[in-house]
């Protein structure tokens, strides 16, 4: 069973198995306007929480998008280098952005539920 | 009062006095001073005539600066050293370099009205792809020596700024190395001529070295390979029409001088370096990049690309703090590239390069010993202990060589070296050159197949070439055909008077390391400069080396960085800065090592006084400078600025000012009085050097006098620091900002800000029952800017600030400054250039877009289909025959009603689709073989 967070930074983190997939919301995608480009994070990058993962581009703004956790990149969604416009049509879905092997999920205890994220953003 | 113009400044100031009296009446103002009392607050009023010359007529100071300038003593320079002589084709120099419609545009953000330019720009990045080899090429930096140090800062974010080590894998010329020097110090980045290692984040190679020799750096660069670290050719663009180009030899950056392509050396400037970068590093590139992207109807059309990148977006994580490029100077190279061809380009450069060979054999033959076997245009030659009279030698003889050392000179040849010169050289050292010679060039060359796009090969007559130039001018709009009301850019008159002296053979043609003795005019012009932009800003002493605002930016915390080291506190590295700043303003603070902490603004727009204050307490220790606009980025004379300085100065830090605005103040006010420690002022808008397209800019610093001996240095002057290639940046504009405050006089100066305060307010007055006027003063005045905000529109209508941008193009204008300071809003300045005739123009433009706005609120045209989201609107789709929008022809081409409008300007395309160019990046013409191929 899935488990999803929510960073007050508009990403969620799908946890599965010790996996997190990681995304931006569907509220970050609107802000940021049609993305161009998605730098994605090389396999086996190790990361602490709080470093960039990924930088996303729209033509008015770039913004770092910061590992939730400590852990180590497993996969990067490689089909965002030749259709980045997927995070704009599923955030949640194929707009993914990268998966990585969480080093100690408990990191994770402090965010938010989807319900706690909705409140947030209004 | 008549309206009497004999004298420059009433000539300089659009509005006369019966213009003044009324925009004083629709204020409801019995003076000018009335509404300066109510604008600048009395706390910081300079209460005295400033001490400058009084006003000269254009014919008394253009007659002073000549004889000035007759002084400089021009001989025929062989220094090279990074400058080489040409000859600027007449045709360019004409109907491009002395050409208000190109040198009076702005940097291209509007993309539709600036597709001339930005298809200029366009070939010049795919004359520099072309040369070096490397697919994405900038539309150019800002000197040679700037254009390294941004590489090795490419190299740096490339490995994520974790290596901190930069090899010089050969001898650079000496300014290059001080600069790149000055800029990776405060990085943390180690540049020397050791071995590769694991630390090691680039390899610079020079092509070729100072000495004029290729060497064979294969094995460095295998190492470089090895070990992923970037490869840097700094590579001469003559010589490269010859060899093979650095992308194929493993480069993965190349940078240079595009100067010996058709523009003069100007005593050091202005002229364009490149910068090209494998596929990889595309998104480092610092600076502008154009790209080509399609409008709505799939046409297409060009545009600034991966905007993202730049410090107005990512502010301290930008790639870089530059925010120009040398668009003129790059569009000239461009030109000079069209006008010669692959093959013409390739004759000169055997032409310079037979003159060296045989000069090398000759001196050879004669028993010298010349430094390397392969070179392109530059023989060292060692002369055991000679060095210093061999040139005064050659000096007798109207001629420079350079002087490398007691034991060795440098001779260089360039386009307009002759016969003679090879002779008379020669004989100085007693040697003969022979007829012919073997070619010294490296063993790997190219061939013929290069630069084969249409565009290098289709303009051979001078009437081709005329008629080209005219017809990309007249894609876009310029001052000389509209108002620039772009707040923050000052976008003032570039009077005729002021632009001659840049073009007079003893401006052009000297080299920025000709003797000091012989360039005592450019020494009495810069001298005099100096002291008036001391006096102006009320500052002790002034270097007008940053050939950028951004430079002055990074000059001025550079010398805070170094005064706070030479007290023993080094450790001073927090830069306060508030919210509402300019993002080169973070930029360069990273630049100059220092952490950005940032202030916050209040909903007025102010700084957050008590937020400050905290700040200053909490960094008290560490604190090294308050970064701050003054009037503010919004256009406001803050009350408390006074305070604020004498806060940050109890807590040891220092306060630079930036002079962004100080378009505000001159003759008012003064930000060495307020409490600055250092300021840099923009001479490409208060001071009247055009914006060139895109660059050049000149942000001179001036400072205190405890920073005086932290100024920028040069290596000519045996001191370090510089921040550009030359001593005085770009030397040869100076003169139109020494024209402008000659005919101006302490007087017109003054009164040319209070002009461009009224027209500011003038404006803010006529158009708030249309759109609300964000931040104002104390007593309800704007300073010389005003922020309109159409978010009104966006909720009435649907109607967007890119909308409304793109209609003021049907109605002939420019934009303003859009979504910025404040995201949705349109910021104004008319400058004091104005005549109200154009503002008032303007005024009746933005409230017929109001009201444009209103009938789709209304419902009388759909939110999807009506003239504003749909423009600007171009000649083909007015006139074809198919019309289907609910809006006439007339409405959507002459909104004014009046189809007579002699301002009516037609875009060359439509909307350009900002998503689809950056999705897509394209920034060069592919070379033909690539259609052929797609078409087999």
């Amino acid at each position: 069973m899935a488990t999803t967070y929510f960073t007050e930074d508009h990403e969620w983190i799908r946890v599965e198995g010790g996996v997190a997939t990681v995304g931006i919301t569907d509220y970050a995608q609107e802000q940021l306007g049609d993305l161009v480009f998605v730098e994605l994070p090389e396999v086996g990058r190790k990361v602490a929480k709080g470093d960039v993962a990924v930088v996303v581009e729209s033509v008015k703004a770039a913004s770092d998008v910061y590992a939730p956790a400590d852990g180590e990149i497993v996969e990067a969604n490689t089909a965002l280098s030749s259709n980045p416009a997927l995070v704009n049509s599923a955030p949640a879905g194929e707009g993914w952005l990268w998966k990585m092997k969480l080093s100690d999920d408990s990191q994770l205890s402090g965010l938010m539920d989807e319900a706690g994220y909705k409140a947030m953003i209004g | 009062m008549t309206d009497n113009r004999a004298e420059f400044a009433g000539r300089h100031i659009g509005p006369g006095p019966a213009d003044t009296r009324a925009m004083l009446a629709a204020l409801g103002l019995p003076s000018v001073e009335t509404l300066i009392s109510q604008t600048v607050p009395k706390s910081i009023r300079l209460d005295r005539p400033l001490h400058l010359p009084g006003p000269a007529t254009e014919a008394e100071a253009l007659a002073e600066l000549s004889e000035k300038m007759g002084r400089n003593h021009v001989l025929k320079s062989f220094i090279g050293q990074g400058y080489h002589g040409c000859r600027v084709p007449p045709v360019i120099q004409r109907n491009l370099f002395e050409n208000p419609a190109w040198y009076t545009a702005y940097t291209p953000y509007q993309a539709e009205i600036s597709q001339g330019r930005l298809e200029l720009l366009f070939n010049f990045q795919t004359l520099v792809a072309e040369l070096t080899g490397l697919p994405v090429a900038s539309a150019s930096l800002l000197d040679e020596a700037t254009a390294v140090a941004e590489a090795v800062g490419i190299a740096f974010r490339h490995h994520r700024e974790k290596r901190s080590r930069v090899v010089l894998a050969g001898e650079l010329h000496p300014q290059i190395v001080d600069v790149v020097k000055t800029r990776a110090e405060p990085l943390g980045i180690e540049v020397n001529g050791g071995e590769i290692d694991a630390d090691t984040a680039a390899v610079i190679v020079p092509w070729p070295d100072t000495f004029g020799v290729f060497r064979d750096h294969s094995a460095v660069i295998a190492k470089a390979k090895a070990a992923d670290a970037l490869v840097i050719a700094v590579a001469d663009p003559l010589a490269l029409t010859l060899l093979e180009a650095p992308g194929k030899r493993g480069a993965d950056i190349a940078v240079g001088a595009m100067q010996r392509f058709g523009v003069p050396m100007g005593y050091g400037g202005p002229h364009a370096a490149y910068l090209a970068v494998s596929d990889r590093l595309t998104r480092l590139i610092p600076g502008r990049l154009i790209g080509q992207s399609i409008d709505t109807k799939g046409r297409p059309g060009y545009r600034l690309a991966l905007q993202t990148r730049e410090q107005h977006i990512r502010r301290d994580k930008a790639t870089s703090n530059i925010c120009t490029a040398q668009a003129l100077l790059a569009n000239m190279a461009a030109a000079f590239a069209i006008w010669h061809g692959p093959q013409g380009l390739q004759i000169l450069a055997r032409r310079v390069h037979a003159l060296a060979a045989r000069f090398s054999a000759g001196l050879a033959a004669a028993g010298f010993a010349i430094a390397g076997k392969e070179i392109f245009d530059t023989v060292t030659v060692t002369v055991e202990g000679r060095a210093r009279r061999i040139a005064a030698e050659a000096e007798l003889t109207g001629r420079l060589i350079r002087v490398i050392d007691e034991d060795r000179v440098g001779i260089s040849f360039d386009q307009t070296s002759v016969e003679e010169d090879l002779l008379a050289l020669s004989g100085l050292f007693g040697a003969t050159p022979p007829s012919e010679a073997e070619l010294m060039l490296p063993e790997r060359r190219r061939g013929e197949n290069f630069m084969t796009q249409p565009v290098f090969h289709e303009i051979r007559s001078e009437t081709e070439m005329m008629r080209y130039l005219r017809r990309l001018a007249d894609k876009d709009l310029a001052l000389d055909r509209t108002m620039i009301p772009l707040g923050s850019c000052t976008m003032k008159l570039n009077a005729a008077a002021e632009m001659m002296p840049v073009s007079w053979p003893e401006v052009a043609n000297m080299h920025p390391f000709a003797p000091a003795e012989h360039a005592e005019g450019y020494r009495a012009m810069t001298d005099e400069l100096e002291g008036w932009l001391a006096e102006i800003t009320g500052f002790d002493a002034v270097s007008l080396q940053p050939n950028a605002g951004s430079q002055g930016e990074y000059a001025g915390l550079l010398a805070i960085r170094r005064y706070h080291q030479s007290r023993g506190e080094a450790h001073r590295n927090i830069c306060l800065i508030p919210s509402s700043a300019h993002g080169t303003n973070p930029a360069s603070a990273h630049m100059a090592g220092m952490d950005v902490v940032v202030v916050r603004c209040t909903d007025e727009g102010d700084i957050d006084t008590a937020d400050l204050k905290a700040k200053v307490e909490q960094h008290s220790q560490n604190l090294a400078a308050l970064m701050i606009t003054y009037p503010s980025t919004h256009g406001v004379f803050e009350e408390g600025v006074k305070d604020i300085c004498a806060l940050v100065h109890e807590h040891g830090g220092q306060v630079y000012l930036d002079g962004a605005n100080l378009n505000a103040l001159v003759g008012l006010a003064r930000l060495g009085d307020i409490g600055g420690d250092v300021c840099h002022m923009n001479l490409h808008k208060t001071f009247c050097i055009p914006h060139g397209g895109g660059g050049p800019g000149v942000g001179p610093i001036g400072v205190k006098s405890h920073l005086a001996a932290f100024l920028p240095g040069h290596v000519e002057a045996g001191t370090e620091h510089a921040v550009s290639a030359a001593p005085y940046g770009s030397a040869s504009i100076l003169p139109i900002t020494w024209m402008y405050i000659r005919m101006m006089g302490g007087t017109g100066l003054k009164q040319a800000t209070e002009l461009a305060i009224l027209s500011a307010n003038y404006i803010a007055e006529r158009l708030k029952a249309h759109y609300p006027v964000l931040f104002k003063g104390r007593n309800g005045r704007v300073a010389h800017e005003c922020i309109l905000d159409t978010r009104v529109l966006k909720e009435n209508a649907g109607i967007g600030v890119e909308d409304v941008a793109k209609r003021l193009i049907d109605y002939g204008f420019h934009a303003p400054t859009m979504s910025w300071p404040v995201a949705g809003t349109l910021m104004v300045e008319p400058t004091e250039s104005e005549p109200k005739r154009e503002i008032d123009r303007f005024c009746e433009a933005m409230i017929s877009i109001a009201k444009e706005a209103d009938r789709v609120t209304k419902g009388e045209w759909p939110a999807g289909d009506n003239p504003l989201v749909n423009a600007p609107h171009t000649a083909a789709e007015t006139l074809a025959a198919d019309w289907t929008h609910p809006y006439t022809r007339l409405e959507a081409a002459y909104p004014g009603g009046d189809p007579d409008s002699s301002a009516k300007y037609w875009p060359p395309v439509s909307r350009i689709d900002n998503v689809a160019g950056d999705r897509n990046l394209v920034c060069s013409c592919p070379p033909v073989s690539e259609y052929l191929g797609a078409a087999e």
